[in-house]
């Protein structure tokens, strides 16, 4: 929403749209089909068998038990303190995604004569910003010897406004003591050594950083999620699917895309799957049912059973009684309402394993039935 | 004499390298294009540059502070400071939909500045 700038859509809707615009898209496709949003809505947690813990304003805290999940937590910038610059702490260094929503947002300007450190498409799209609302874009500092963004955005944010571009150059140190007051650039040689007498001081009021993102795993590890240490995203397979089963992963989470249009088309497979999982694991429960200990049962072994074995062979359930009978009795098998079967014995006793059979035939009652209780009558 | 200006294609994300090869100021081939947008492009580039431009309005009582806005289709190059400076001009109550007009035929350019997005009222 904070990137108001035109470029997203080109791809998968053929149209050159600003990031918000392109977002409203998919709101409003998600509105009409009646999806549910928790907005403002953070979670804290997840486990490996899907749990979430989930915390809000608005609803509290909230726990879900989902059948499928699909991470989408996006990435974060890498900060002051993942690059190490020396120098003093003063106000004015920020992160450039920070300052775009200032801008673009929240209405502040921070700024009037910045350096920009990385050639990252953020940096670059906010030099063209600033520029726009009155600031002076002095420089941008690459360490590499290669833009790390996209070269459009080279022409159309900075050549188009004579912003100079320094490639095998890095920030030695940051001046000021309150705010800053000037940074001090030098070139690097191939292994990002400075190199002595190519320092420069350059006076500026801000120093915004564009150094990288990294995905945000925190709850993914939380989960159980493997993570690559190379994209510092979850592992995953062709459906997205990270290690732990019924647990997806789509877009910036995974790895740092470019392109939104690319995290799209990553967010409906994901999706897809996800639910394809969600379905066939809600159709395997739906196939379970219980079987539940009755009047004078103390248990019944199976637990549980699956509907469809019964369409082929008969099931033999075992079970003790908590007290003695010593009279005739029925064992009546039973979905709460309707009885499946019934079975006649001279008496029951703790000590004597009960046992009646569920056959084929009755598949068509079982078939319906949401659990089956087991008592035991006097006849 | 033809004269060979280099230039980045801006039309996709792909940013392809295009030469213009320019005759008594008229683009008489572009080489180097990946598809034939960067044809255009290149003949564009060299006798009207042009540019989509995305920035935002005030907006009073909204949720938000600024709107975010965009002209529904490229500007001339020279004209975004102007452009710019009208834009800054506006000042919208919420409120406000997608796709509003909020400057019609902005410098007489036929081009619209549009919102980009909804602004519902402060809380
Ligand atoms: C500066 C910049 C410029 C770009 N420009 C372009 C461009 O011009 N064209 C283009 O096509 N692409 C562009 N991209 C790329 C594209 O925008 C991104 O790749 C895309 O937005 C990533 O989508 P995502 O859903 O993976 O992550 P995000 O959009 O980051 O979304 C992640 C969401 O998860 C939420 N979240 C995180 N943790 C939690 C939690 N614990 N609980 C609840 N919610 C949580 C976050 O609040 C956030 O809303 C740009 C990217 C950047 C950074
Ligand atoms: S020439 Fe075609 S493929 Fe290459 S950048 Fe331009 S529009 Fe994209």
């Amino acid at each position: 929403m904070q990137c108001i700038h035109n470029g997203f859509g080109l791809e998968l809707l053929k149209e050159d749209l600003p990031g918000p615009a392109y977002a409203q898209r998919f709101i409003e496709e998600m509105l009409s089909l009646g999806v549910e949003a928790l907005l403002n809505t953070m979670v804290m947690d997840i486990t490996p068998n899907r749990h979430l813990f989930v915390s809000s304003k608005a609803h509290g805290y909230v726990e879900i038990e989902a059948r499928a999940i699909v991470l989408a937590m996006g990435c974060r910038e890498r900060t002051r303190s993942q690059i190490r610059i020396p120098g003093m702490r003063p106000n004015g260094v920020y992160t450039a995604g920070t300052a775009q929503r200032w801008v673009n947002v929240e209405g502040y300007m921070p700024s009037k004569n910045v350096v920009i450190l990385g050639s990252g498409d953020i940096g670059m799209i906010m030099a063209r910003r600033l520029t726009f609302e009155g600031a002076k874009v002095e420089r941008v500092l690459e360490i590499q010897s290669y833009l790390s963004g996209l070269s459009r955005n080279l022409v159309q944010c900075l050549q188009d406004y004579n912003i100079p571009l320094q490639l095998n150059h890095t920030v030695k140190r940051i001046m000021g003591k309150n705010r800053v007051e000037a940074v001090e650039a030098v070139q690097v040689d191939e292994k990002w050594n400075f190199i002595p007498g190519t320092e420069e001081i350059i006076p500026c009021d801000t120093l915004l950083l564009s150094v990288g993102l990294i995905p945000e795993n925190e709850l993914s590890r939380k989960a159980g999620v493997k993570l690559d240490p190379i994209t510092g995203g979850p592992y995953v397979d062709e459906t997205f699917q990270t290690n732990v089963p019924g647990i997806f992963a789509a877009g910036n989470v995974v790895h740092v895309y470019d392109l939104v249009d690319w995290v799209s088309e990553a967010g409906f497979e994901a999706g897809k799957r996800a639910a394809q999982y969600a379905i066939s694991l809600r159709n395997a429960e739906a196939r379970y049912i219980p079987l539940k200990a009755g009047k004078n049962v103390r248990y019944v072994v199976p637990h549980k059973l699956d509907k469809s074995t019964l369409a082929q062979e008969d099931i033999r359930l075992q079970m003790r009684v908590t007290q003695p009978i010593e009279q005739p009795v029925w064992v009546e098998v039973h979905d709460g309402e309707n009885l499946v079967t019934r079975k006649p014995e001279k008496y029951v006793r703790p000590g004597e394993m009960v046992t009646v059979k569920l056959r084929a035939k009755n598949y068509a009652d079982v078939s319906k039935a949401n659990g089956l209780t087991i008592d035991i009558n006097p006849r | 004499m033809a004269e060979e200006v280099n230039l980045i294609c801006t039309a996709c994300p792909q940013g392809c390298t295009l030469t213009a090869v320019i005759e008594n100021g008229e683009v008489i081939e572009v080489l180097g294009y990946n598809c034939k947008k960067g044809i255009a492009y290149g003949i564009e580039e060299i006798k009207d540059p042009r540019r989509m431009v995305a920035t935002t309005v005030k907006v009073k009582n909204g949720f938000h502070p600024l709107v975010p806005v965009y002209t529904d289709k490229p500007v001339p190059k020279p004209l975004i400071p102007k452009v710019l400076e009208e834009v800054r001009k506006v000042e919208l109550t919420a409120p406000v939909k997608v796709n509003t007009v909020v400057l019609e035929n902005v410098l007489d350019t036929g081009v619209n500045v549009i919102t980009s997005r909804d602004m519902p009222t402060k809380a």
